[in-house]
């Protein structure tokens, strides 16, 4: 389970987000693979062919493992997108 | 944005802020793309505002970057970040993207400084939740000041004991550290003539690591010859292989690593001429000694061209940089020649180390090339070891007609998390070097971007409304 370190997440300003319909506040300088784990589910989308759980695996954009749906954007690195005030987020399906 | 301009430096890490720089302050028009959010890459990820207070989690190489970071906010060039480049001609075109909306830029030169990836590791569960780079880990603690406690670091390389230590320096909880280093590296490495002497230094730096790391009551476990990631939905346990004897450590967490490699996606589909490095078991651009390609105005520098660590990569951006200002005639060659000695000379020594660091950490065949029949070698297509082999055993000959056969590498990644490992297999099963085996025919565009984003290029006034609701093309 993903966790804050002591004084990292107090003092930084958050917004609101949701996960799955699921209202959560996150810090607002967070990607949303950050602030997908800390909220402690690790799997991030379910994959096309053997319907498997994922989760991020690199975290820089390389290995396009978590692929989460953005305002009903498919397809997006959530590695690679910061959170907005109001993003709604589910977790990558086929 | 403009249209035009002298030098675009692609990549915000050590090469890319030295070159970026080292133009604007001579007055070369100069942008410099990333994209990541903030300066840095990802050595220095978050320099300008980590998420620790406490500078010895850290410590001292991570705070390199703030004079880097400082001077390019000090430079006149135009930086944008969070910007993704999926193009760039032999024309030296460049097509980025930034917040869903492209356009090309032209540049007379253009430097490439992007950067590195962890080598990909192909294990037994290594696709399972839970289990993740340990560069992803460390991005997490410096990013966010994000930990797992009762994580298991398993592989080799610097960046394995580096983030183990700032773990525990950070407080979180370490079950164990698993090196997969082969004994024999030791030995060779030691006998690399001169470049023993700064490697011995490094050693020593490395034991009192691994000290620290034991007296916070974390086993460090060595001579580990195989790996297995456990679990069904997600991670549950790793498994290890130590003198014929296999153990089990419970965990929710495994970090992986073996070494980086640099990313050659760009240079690549650009069809500048690479070759395979034995010594670093990868793929490298051809450069001469200032970071020039095959291709006339296109510069590569730092671990894109190949890992020599950030000092290095800033060494080689300013050189870089250093060859396109006097080709701008900007500069004349004397001035070029003496700004450029001192880079020289530390790159002299910082390669020796390379060499050692090279051979210390080559990892085992057992870690690049998958052992067991049912592992996943394209994460993506979820392509196994065991149908990889069968198709090559059918007559098989090189990666595309793989890639054509099974789909391996035709996913989003676009075979960053294969490529290699689809390398060594079609070496070994065809008895044939790598060099003579090739790499993946690459095309642009390289990061994937929405068909509506590239219509609305045709007309660049539409580009601004361009509809939101279009799904991301993933480019094969």
């Amino acid at each position: 389970m993903f966790r804050y370190l002591q004084g990292c997440r107090g003092q930084r300003p958050s917004v609101a987000i949701t996960i799955d319909g699921v209202a959560t506040e996150v810090p607002a300088d967070e990607t949303l693979a950050a602030a997908m784990l800390q909220s402690g589910r690790l799997d991030l989308r379910i994959t096309p062919i053997g319907g498997k759980p994922r989760s991020a695996y690199c975290m820089m954009g390389v290995c396009f493992e978590c692929l989460v749906t953005v305002d009903d954007q498919p397809n997006q690195q959530a590695c690679m997108t910061p959170v907005r005030p109001g993003m709604r987020v589910e977790r990558g399906r086929p | 944005m403009k249209r035009n301009y002298d030098v675009v430096v692609i990549g915000a890490g050590p090469a890319g802020l030295a070159a970026a720089t080292t133009c604007g302050n001579a007055r070369a028009k100069t942008l410099l793309l990333d994209e990541q959010p903030a300066p840095g890459g990802q050595i220095y990820r978050s320099i300008e505002r980590p998420a620790i207070a406490d500078r010895e989690v850290l410590g001292p190489d991570y705070y390199r970057g703030e004079a880097l970071v400082r001077a390019l906010r000090q430079s006149p060039i135009e930086y944008v970040s969070s910007a993704s480049v999926w193009q760039v001609t032999a024309e030296r075109e460049i097509g980025v993207s930034v917040s869903g909306n492209s356009r090309i830029v032209n540049a007379k030169h253009v430097i490439i400084a992007t950067g590195a990836q962890e080598r990909p590791f192909p294990i037994p569960g290594w696709t399972l939740p839970g289990a993740m780079t340990v560069g992803a880990a460390q991005i997490l603690l410096k990013k966010s000041g994000i930990v797992a406690d009762g994580a298991v670091f398993a592989g080799t390389g610097p960046l394995l004991y580096l983030t183990a230590r700032q773990y525990i320096r950070a407080g979180a909880k370490v079950t164990a550290v698993i090196d997969t280093t082969p004994a024999r590296n030791y030995r060779r490495a030691l006998s690399q003539g001169l470049g023993a002497l700064s490697g011995f230094k490094y050693l020593r730096k490395g034991w009192r690591w691994i000290r620290e790391i034991k007296a916070a009551g974390v086993p460090v476990i060595g001579g580990v010859a195989e790996l297995r990631v456990r679990g069904e939905e997600c991670v549950s346990g790793i498994e290890y292989r130590s003198n014929q004897h296999w153990t089990t450590l419970q965990t929710e967490h495994v970090f992986l690593h073996q070494g980086v490699v640099p990313n050659i996606n760009l240079t690549m589909s650009m069809r500048c001429e690479h070759a395979w490095c034995d010594r670093q078991m990868c793929w490298r651009v051809v450069t001469d000694a200032w970071g020039g390609t095959s291709l006339p105005g296109v510069m590569v520098a730092g671990d894109a061209s190949d890992i020599g660590g950030a000092v290095s990569a800033q060494h080689r951006g300013t050189l870089a940089a250093l060859r396109v200002l006097q080709r701008l005639a900007l500069i004349d060659k004397r001035t070029r020649d003496s700004a450029a000695a001192p880079h020289l000379k530390v790159l002299t020594a910082e390669h020796r180390f390379r060499l050692f660091l090279d051979v210390l950490f080559t990892p085992d065949e057992q870690f690049i090339e998958p052992q067991d029949r049912q592992t996943l070698v394209c994460r993506c297509e979820e392509v196994s070891a065991e149908r990889l082999r069968e198709t090559i055993a059918v007559g098989c000959q090189g990666p595309n007609q793989l890639k054509s056969f099974t789909r391996c590498g035709m996913g989003p990644c676009q075979g960053r998390l294969c490529g290699l490992t689809v390398g060594q297999m079609l070496a070994t099963q065809l008895a044939r070097p790598m060099a003579d085996v090739g790499y993946y025919r690459l095309r642009q565009p390289v990061k994937p971007i929405a068909l509506g984003e590239l219509a609305a290029l045709a007309q660049p006034e539409a580009a601004a409304t361009a509809p939101a609701s279009y799904s991301k093309v993933m480019s094969s």
